[in-house]
């Protein structure tokens, strides 16, 4: 039954091959695609029952054994981790189903989405599952060739531009993992993780602490970690609405995942805990700093998602069995609540063209559903109590303070104040484009400086909603009745029913996060899983 | 572990040549700078392998490790592809805009242009003064 472990990377990738081979017939791409995924989705809840009772799942591939071979373990960790993104990639698929990103007629001639997703989420899965530091750059590299052309969708001047900031940064960091391979590699004599546990502790402190810091870098490249994260806020808000929205909720999460892998696993010595603890908090201000400062949907949001990443980075920092727990019930929460305001954003602007605050008003009146939807993820996101983003917030202030020193107190404090700044922020969304009535005279100033010259159409991908966002004002259109497709709306509802549901099922999942960072903490369980001849 | 002098000169060059293009604006100088930092990360991964040795086929002695010769056979195939897709970004780049040079974003302009007017966000309730600004002088 460990062979379940290859399907998720597996399954993907053949159903990208069979899509571009289906070629121009839409409708059987999506047949294709959605099955794909909810198979995956079967797979990873079946995974993450057996890793729970059953202790991790390791499959060696091809009989190489496991210092050659490629081996895919499926432990808590990695299993919650792919249930919680597969679910999000398919609910994601389906509202880009309603958004019809994939006709938008000659701009591109092969219907590239299709495939170009399932490769994506091949990647994220093989991330996720991979036992070696090779096989995890493949499985990020794939994730990445997909995304490069999920953001240039359409190739418009400003995805053009948003995509080279992005392709360049995330080139860099490729390069720098590869050498931190071979670092590794040269020191060790091998990559797989469970080997590495054993080697690492012999090594040269100093030849260590390198190899720790070369991986930590790169991770933190592809998490967004403050003074890392600039070029996330750049090249995430130009993308079509559900690119960004998947990116948002699972790539960063990808490089916290590889974070949370490598230092627990391979470095459990907490030499690195007060640069990991000031990276978190400094990510944490900066992010909600830049948030507070902008003033359009899809970029606040992304500076949340920056500064959120720094929580996540606490626990980890932390490092204690609670920490660790509060940090991966983080990331499920995030992964989510991240997603769904993300589509919801892209709702916003399908229904008014724009996400631009300047532009929006009273959306609350003309499209009251939609308001309320939204506020329930943006209160999770800031926090509110009964929400998931609570629950996970107090997990981790709980084991700040139960850390005792002044770095970590001084991080849940920071926690608190960015939790704050993060209602203040997400407020600020809710008045001005849902509460206030739309201002006339500065939606015109807008229109006619041309200042919002990315917000509207150019990132919506369809030609025909620019036109017709040039030539109606924004008032009149708020005015004019638009119905949101079910298509694009019920995803949206099943997301945000399920960042409810992170509370519902709270007890529970906290359970396994629990058993999670019990079993990251002990390592010999994953250790054992590898090397003990797992076929 | 002995290292062989020229692979390290080789990797300082190509690294070192590879940053500074990768620091320019233009994209195809940034990819010519990406390709040349993967070969030398590529010469990196066989100075990581160790010794030379005999081709690595089973039966025979004294061989080299495959290992890293496997690694690095995908990083080039790897950077091979992200090159082609960055090249046709570079020319889809030019045909839009007349160059493939990395432009300013603009949201962050106009953030650090309102930051300049001081301008406070729309939802402050400004207090009412008896002189129109020059917006609101038509009303």
């Amino acid at each position: 039954m460990t062979q379940l472990v290859a399907l998720p990377v597996l399954l993907p990738l053949l159903g990208a091959g069979v899509c571009l081979v289906l070629g121009r017939s839409a409708r059987a791409q999506r047949i294709v695609s959605v099955v794909v995924l909810a198979a995956v989705v079967a797979t990873a809840a079946t995974l993450l029952v057996r890793a729970d009772s059953l202790g991790p799942q390791s499959l060696t591939v091809a009989g190489w054994g496991p210092e050659i071979g490629i081996t895919l373990v499926a432990d808590r960790l990695a299993a919650l981790m792919l249930l919680v993104s597969s679910v999000v990639t398919l609910l994601v698929l389906l509202y880009s189903f309603g958004q019809g990103i994939v006709e938008y007629g000659r701009d591109t001639p092969l219907s590239v989405f299709h495939p170009t997703y399932l490769v994506l989420s091949a990647g994220v899965s093989n991330a996720f599952l991979s036992a070696d530091l090779f096989n995890l750059f493949v499985g990020f590299e794939v994730l990445l060739a997909a995304s490069y052309v999920l953001i240039t969708l359409g190739g418009t001047e400003a995805r053009i531009r948003a995509g080279t900031v992005y392709i360049v940064v995330s080139l860099l960091s490729s390069v720098i993992f590869l050498v931190a391979i071979a670092c590794v590699y040269a020191a060790t004599g091998t990559v797989n993780f469970a080997r590495l546990a054993e080697r690492v502790p012999d090594l040269d402190p100093a030849v260590a602490q390198v190899l720790q810091l070369l991986l930590l870098t790169v991770f933190c490249i592809k998490a967004a970690v403050f003074p890392l994260s600039a070029w996330l806020p750049d090249s995430y808000p130009t993308a079509p609405a559900p690119v960004t929205a998947v990116f948002a909720g699972l790539l960063t999460k990808v490089g916290v995942y590889a974070i949370v892998r490598t230092q627990t696993l391979i470095f459990p010595a907490e030499s690195m805990r007060t640069l990991v603890l000031v990276a978190a908090t400094l990510t944490m201000v900066v992010g909600i700093l830049g948030a507070v400062a902008q003033n359009d949907i899809k970029r606040i949001l992304s500076f949340t998602l920056v500064s959120h990443i720094g929580y996540m980075l606490l626990g980890i920092g932390l490092g204690s069995e609670l920490a660790l727990s509060g940090a991966i019930y983080y990331i499920a929460h995030h992964i989510t609540v991240q997603t769904a305001l993300f589509l919801l954003a892209g709702l916003v602007e399908y229904r008014s063209g724009t996400t631009n605050l300047d532009r929006l008003g009273g959306l609350a009146r003309s499209a009251p559903v939609l308001s309320v939807v939204f506020f329930v993820p943006a209160m999770n996101l800031a926090g509110i109590p009964p929400f998931s983003g609570f629950l996970g917030k107090v997990a981790l202030g709980r084991a700040g303070i139960e850390a005792g020193d002044w770095l970590a107190v001084t991080a849940v404090a920071a926690g608190v104040a960015v939790s704050l700044l993060t209602l203040y922020a997400i407020a600020k969304v809710w008045n001005r484009a849902f509460w206030q009535p739309v201002d006339d005279d500065r939606a015109q100033a807008v229109v006619d400086d041309g200042g919002d010259l990315w917000s509207h159409g150019a990132m919506h991908g369809g030609g025909e909603v620019t036109t017709r966002t040039r030539q109606t004002s924004a008032w009149a259109r708020v005015a004019e009745e638009q119905r949101l497709p079910l298509g694009m709306a019920l995803p949206t509802l099943a997301l945000v029913a399920a960042t409810v549901a992170l509370t519902v099922v709270a007890g529970p999942l906290f359970r396994v996060t629990d058993a999670a960072a019990t079993e990251l903490v002990q390592r010999t369980p994953y250790v054992e899983s590898v090397l003990g001849g797992g076929s | 572990m002995t290292v062989d002098l020229v692979l390290v000169v080789a990797i300082a060059v190509l690294v070192g040549c590879g940053t500074t293009l990768m620091l320019e604006r233009s994209l195809s100088r940034i990819l010519i700078g990406f390709v040349m930092v993967g070969n030398g990360v590529n010469l990196l991964f066989v100075v990581a392998s160790g010794p030379s040795g005999a081709p690595p086929i089973v039966g025979r002695d004294g061989i080299t490790d495959p290992l890293p010769q496997a690694m690095a056979l995908t990083a080039i195939v790897i950077t091979l592809g992200v090159s082609a897709f960055g090249l046709a970004l570079a020319y889809r780049s030019w045909q839009l805009s007349g160059s493939d040079d990395v432009k300013d974003d603009v949201e962050d302009d106009l953030v650090r242009r309102r930051a300049e007017a001081d301008e406070t966000s729309a939802t402050f309730e400004a207090p009412q003064t008896d002189v129109p600004d020059e917006e609101g002088a038509d009303r």
